[in-house]
């Protein structure tokens, strides 16, 4: 299949996961929304790190900073980092099982906030709320569905 | 890559460099937010038109009578104005009200977990301005931090980097309110402990910070608390706006936006004579 192709279902996936990371959800809720982003891009450096690396997290980072209404850089910082980490390791981690990826993945978000609440935290004054770190178990309880969906996509569509 | 970010998160927070920019990279992104609201607003709108007559007669009814009471308190507004506005020329100050105004929706989106921010459906297109009072029916919501071509983003007063100059209702105390980071809770901080300060005052805006024009509720004193030899009281304060649950909001347009601002450029020294 073509690159062009390719990419198209790539970025609808990315297209998909933005509108979900920002869809409005009532605030009890809010708190266990899995991350949708990290584990969109986790999948795709993985599966794929010769189209989708450092420069698409980077992208997608900053679209989200600027979504999200944060400091400009934050999570492009964050997303650029982790897609570096999973680029260098990926051959190691395909071997993985799927609860050493859940588990890895659950690592990855973990990082990935405590990594935001330090920018956060560097750049203004801010409260951590105890339900701050909830949807890592969220995100890992979803990562197994989501990893399936997504290679069932990525085989359906022929992505390469 | 990593530089490139550094770079921009020290250009955007040290810096402020893409204050201007940020208009056309928030109008970049808010096809999508259009988007991702859409379904949300699909169902309100389905909501709306569901309802049975009878609800909507009622509905009817009860508007009308609000109105009729509205009205009326509104005839003696006008009178109540000009007595006012013949008394303060009496005794040679003024003050002025804003007049314009305009309602805007919320689109219920999330916003980064570290600040209480609002997006709502005006931009700069609308006039829009950084800085900008935002108020709903019951009081003051917070101030436009963002501004995009259709979508501005309002800080909430909650936020734990706002703050607001206010004084208390009954006695034109003054004091500033911060946001303490939680939906429903606000500091007030440096209140000398023998202050006359109560629980259940109302603490509505001074207009001292020329941002927000003067006599908006802001929130309610819950809890007044000082310890024997203490320098300040403890006093932590209730927003008076439902903000989590607010969908239509009043942007406010402060007619001397510029006369405040050029205040504040003049040395400290001038400012003591300020009007109050």
């Amino acid at each position: 299949m073509s690159v062009l192709s390719s990419y198209r279902v790539i970025y609808l996936t990315f297209f998909l996961g933005l509108i979900c990371a920002i869809f409005p959800l009532p605030i009890i809720l809010n708190a266990f929304r899995p991350d949708w982003m990290i584990l969109l891009l986790f999948y795709w450096v993985l599966a794929l790190p010769h189209r989708v690396s450092i420069g698409h997290a980077f992208v997608l980072g900053l679209l989200l900073d600027l979504l999200l209404g944060s400091t400009l850089g934050m999570h492009a910082l964050l997303f650029s980092v982790l897609a570096y980490l999973v680029s260098i390791n990926y051959q190691r981690i395909r071997y993985f099982t799927l609860v050493q990826t859940t588990l890895l993945a659950g690592g990855f978000i973990l990082l990935a906030k405590l990594v935001l609440y330090w920018i956060a935290s560097s750049l203004q004054d801010i409260v951590l709320h105890s339900h701050y770190f909830w949807s890592i178990f969220t995100s890992m309880l979803i990562w197994p569905w989501f990893f399936l969906f997504l290679r069932f996509i990525r085989i359906r569509f022929k992505v390469a | 890559m990593i530089a490139l970010s550094l770079i921009l998160l020290l250009a955007d927070s040290q810096f402020n460099l893409f204050a201007s920019s940020r208009i056309y990279l928030n109008s970049l992104v808010s096809p999508l937010q259009y988007i991702a609201d859409a379904p949300q607003k699909l169902f309100s709108t389905l909501a709306d038109n569901l309802m049975t007559r009878d609800a909507l007669k009622e509905r009817n009814q009860q508007l009308e009578k609000d109105n009729l009471h509205l009205k009326a308190d509104r005839l003696l507004l006008t009178q109540l104005q000009n007595e006012n506005k013949q008394l303060r020329e009496l005794l040679n100050s003024q003050r002025s009200f804003t007049n314009k105004r305009m309602i805007t929706e919320v689109m219920s989106l999330r916003s980064d977990p570290f600040t209480h921010q609002l997006l709502i459906n005006k931009g700069a297109l609308d006039g829009v301005y950084l800085g900008q009072p935002v108020i709903n029916e019951e009081g003051v919501v917070g101030q436009v931090s963002q501004v995009g071509s259709t979508t501005s983003r309002v800080l909430l007063i909650v936020d734990a980097s706002h703050g607001i100059p206010v004084r208390v209702q009954r006695n034109d105390v003054t004091a500033i309110v911060h946001g303490s980071g939680a939906w429903n809770k606000l500091n007030v901080p440096f209140v000398q402990s023998n202050a006359d300060l109560q629980e259940g005052d109302l603490l509505v805006t001074s207009g001292l910070g020329g941002r927000f024009p003067a006599g908006y509720p802001v929130a309610t004193v819950s809890r007044f608390n000082y310890q024997e030899g203490a320098l300040y009281a403890e006093v932590t304060a209730t927003p008076v706006a439902k903000l989590d649950r607010s969908r239509y909001l009043l942007l406010l347009w402060n007619d001397h936006q510029y006369n405040e601002s050029d205040l504040s450029l003049t040395p400290p020294e001038s400012e003591d004579v300020s009007p109050e």
